[in-house]
């Protein structure tokens, strides 16, 4: 072979490998990434029944209900729509009422969103950061939200979660 | 007083990287070897002086001095010393500072070592490193400064967030970070080949135990984050496809392209634009990963109190950096002579291969970490690309690559022989299919691809050791004559072996974790007891015990297999008062390489309690691959020819040493 057929056929070989792995990527996008969504969104455009999605919003106080085998009940709000989540497991250490959460799953017939994961999250000021967006955009992160016990300094200019605690 | 002087060190630090990065550039531009020397002394002076400011630092750490907003925001007075420590780079400004603490130590270390160096080169390779130096010096004096003080002293810090107060935290974040910034040696070398239009194998020869020694500690530092996860987070998951975790894994994959490739140009002086290319990429995917952690774009459990307006400041850097160097690159790279020819199946064309797959795969990983952050800026929307998505694209594209992995060592430089290759490995092979009808045939439930990846292991660990039978000649010539040769054999060879072996195996781990792994999640009483993965669990009961900076409650499990009792596990949840946060602490039995796992979930008012008990069969393997390939990697990096050094490529450059 010569030089420039020997460079052909690497060139040839990295083509079809990188058009490959194009593929499975476009693939996978299509089918595998999640979507999130607040309680508004689902209100304003209902997601069918069975598709997956993320769920962000803070648990309503006093809507925690446990049930038999772990089960659990709460209800997710952001100020504006509510939506119900049954669950069943172990809640992660930070999970409280009154704080953001983010829960994965898919809304059953009844319109209760059936989560399978509810995501852990580190720190005890955590505000899932699309939860924080999403309640500033809707304006009730300062009123609703920010105003913990003893938490003057709520939402500054750039209203970083991990902040917010800083005085507590 | 400590807290000023560590400040005026590190100030210090910044003007000795100043003259690193300009005065060896225009000593090189006047071949003046007293200027290039500069490089030297600057070098190892920064070192001393960032030393000294990380030195300062740990010392207000250990003294609680609470007048210090870094240490009142993540220390507290009741603290074990150990996490005193540790805490230090267990925040933002301090873990920056280590980052450039260890950047420095790398260029004292090319300082010091590199005598056989020319001396252009060096001058040129420490110059960039001064660059890069500079760069993050000015990034945390002015947007993370670690020794600020408080106008009024609290009486008592903050703490530091209980999920760090572990050992992990004193392991993990160093081995990572000799690994990201050990690339920055490849990187400067690059750079450097590329100011002086100079390549060869010699070249090669320099970088590749640089990007050995880094590869090996950012292999360490990622097997080791991912234990402290599986042991620290309570639910028994290891990799978690996580952003920060990927942006450790980029720079690992691109890093083992590198190694694959600086071969190829050592000892056949080929794939020289490449390898310069990869060099660069791979500590632009560090830079790449220290962004995306330090500068709280993405949400994941790693980022802790991240702060997104100093985003913009190591954008920038990011910007700068990969930027520049690419440029450079596309603008010198041409100037760059093509090397040795070689046929598409020889061991050069393997090493092609093994590039090509490990950077399609790195690509696909970065498509998906950065793909949600690409689609919130341009449209808006949220999404979350988690373990499907890795699992569609980065799975498949290593199944080849593992395929392939046996045949490289067995083909000749050049061009190689498929067919006799492939009858070395029948061996393998059939061994491998042994396996897969094994597992058909006995174990049952799980995928059914499982057994074909666990066959895929065992080819790959069995072709790894191939290669070592065929060069001492197992079995063929008496086992004295093998033990000769095999000492014989240079350790390059041997660290291969273990390296490839040790992919199979951490494949083993994963494979079976993932697969017949059993899980019992409920709430149990006292002297309630479960059945999980054949081991009896009894609760005998919940206690109360006070830590130093914690109180907990702990459950007490006696263990047993088949009536006879194997020990008692205590898992615990313990609650900081400080932060008003709580952790779950795993307890674990290792029984062979396979593991128990109970943990802890809510307590109920009945005094019942939830937890998750797990059986992982062969999940050690996951651990022990990583430390196999770290392994290998040392071997190799003890190998003569390393150590030796290279060999002086041109009398020019020796003429200039003699100057010295």
């Amino acid at each position: 072979m010569t030089r420039k057929q020997r460079r052909l056929t690497m060139i040839g070989g990295a083509g079809v490998v990188l058009v490959i792995a194009a593929a499975l990527v476009l693939n996978a996008l299509r089918d595998s990434i999640v979507f999130f969504s607040t309680p508004q969104m689902v209100a304003e455009h209902p997601v069918p029944p069975g598709k997956r999605f993320r769920l962000g919003g803070v648990v309503e106080t006093g809507s925690l209900q446990r049930g038999d085998k772990l089960a659990v009940s709460f209800v997710v709000a952001d100020g504006s729509a509510k939506v119900p989540v049954s669950y069943q497991g172990i809640l992660p250490d930070l999970f409280r009422e009154g704080q953001g959460v983010v829960a994965e799953g898919a809304l059953d017939a009844a319109g209760v969103f059936k989560a399978d994961t509810v995501l852990a999250k580190h720190d005890e000021t955590y505000m899932p950061r699309e939860v924080a967006d999403s309640l500033k955009k809707q304006g009730h992160w300062k009123d609703d939200y920010a105003k913990k016990p003893g938490a003057g300094s709520s939402a500054n200019a750039n209203a970083e979660p991990a902040a917010q605690g800083a005085t507590q | 007083m400590i807290a000023e002087t560590g400040h005026y060190a590190l100030v210090l630090a910044l003007a000795l990287a100043l003259i690193q990065s300009l005065v060896p550039m225009i000593g090189a531009k006047l071949r003046d070897p007293a200027l290039m020397n500069v490089a030297r002394s600057t070098a190892v002076a920064q070192l001393l002086f960032v030393g000294a400011s990380f030195v300062a630092l740990v010392l207000v750490h250990v003294g609680s001095d609470f007048s210090v907003a870094n240490v009142f925001e993540n220390s507290h007075s009741q603290k074990p010393l150990l996490y005193k420590i540790t805490g230090v780079w267990g925040n933002h400004e301090g873990s920056m500072l280590l980052w450039v603490a260890i950047l420095a130590l790398f260029g004292g270390l090319v300082a010091i070592f590199g005598s056989n160096l020319p001396l252009s080169l060096r001058a040129h390779v420490l110059a960039v490193q001064g660059w890069i130096a500079t760069a993050f010096y000015l990034f945390i004096l002015l947007t993370s400064n670690p020794f600020l003080r408080l106008a009024e002293v609290p009486v008592e810090g903050r703490d530091l967030n209980p999920i760090l107060q572990d050992i992990g935290l004193a392991i993990h974040p160093p081995m990572l970070y000799l690994g990201y910034v050990g690339f920055s040696i490849s990187f400067s070398f690059a750079v450097a080949a590329l100011i002086e239009g100079r390549v060869d194998a010699a070249w090669a020869r320099w970088v590749r135990p640089w990007t050995l020694m880094a590869w090996v500690f950012l292999t360490l530092g990622i097997a080791m984050g991912s234990y402290w996860a599986y042991y620290e987070l309570g639910w028994g998951g290891w990799w978690f496809w996580d952003p920060v975790e990927n942006a450790s894994l980029m720079p690992w994959l691109a890093g083992t392209a590198l190694l694959h490739s600086a071969l190829v140009m050592e000892k056949r002086n080929a794939l020289k634009i490449w390898t310069i290319l990869l060099s660069i990429l791979t500590f632009s995917l560090s830079l790449l990963g220290t962004f995306l952690v330090r500068s709280g774009v993405l949400t994941s459990v790693h980022a802790f109190a991240t702060d997104p307006s100093r985003g913009v400041f190591i954008l920038l850097i990011l910007c700068l950096f990969i930027g520049g160097s690419l440029t450079l690159y596309a603008w010198r790279a041409s100037s760059l002579k093509q090397g040795g020819l070689f046929a598409p199946i020889s061991r050069e064309g393997s090493l092609v291969l093994n590039n090509l797959f490990l950077t399609t795969a790195c690509a696909t990983v970065f498509v998906g970490t950065l793909y949600p952050l690409a689609l919130e800026v341009l449209t808006g929307d949220k999404i979350s690309v988690g373990a499907p998505f890795f699992n569609l694209t980065f799975g498949p594209l290593c199944v080849p690559l593992l395929l392939a992995m046996p045949f490289g060592p067995l083909l000749a430089w050049k061009r190689g022989d498929l067919l006799g290759a492939a009858q070395r490995l029948i061996a393998a092979g059939l061994l491998a299919l042994f396996a897969v009808a094994l597992l058909w045939a006995f174990v049952h439930g799980g995928s059914t691809l499982a057994p074909l990846a666990i066959g895929l292991a065992v080819f790959v660990i069995v072709g790894a050791l191939v290669d070592l039978v065929e060069r001492i000649a197992l079995f063929r010539v008496p086992l004295g004559i093998s033990w000769r040769r095999a000492r014989g054999l240079p350790r390059a060879a041997w660290g291969t072996a273990f390296a490839h072996a040790g992919i199979g195996v951490a494949l083993i781990g994963i494979v079976c974790e993932s697969t017949w792994n059993s899980e019992y999640i409920a709430t149990m009483k006292p002297n309630d007891s479960a059945m999980v993965g054949g081991y009896e669990f009894k609760l005998n009961g919940l206690s109360q015990r006070q830590g130093p900076n914690y109180r907990e409650v702990f459950a007490s499990f006696s263990v047993s297999q088949q009536g006879a009792v194997l020990g008692t596990l205590t898992p615990s949840k313990r609650s900081f008062a400080t932060r008003g946060m709580s952790t779950s602490e795993a307890a674990l039995m290792t029984r062979g390489v396979s593991q128990l796992y109970v943990s802890l979930g809510d307590l109920r008012a009945d005094g019942a309690v939830a937890v998750r008990i797990y059986h992982k069969p062969w999940v050690l393997l996951i651990w022990y691959g990583p430390l196999l390939m770290a392994f290998g990697g040392l071997l190799s990096l003890s190998d003569r020819r390393l150590r030796v050094g290279a060999p002086k490529p041109a009398k020019a450059a020796r003429a200039l040493q003699a100057a010295e």
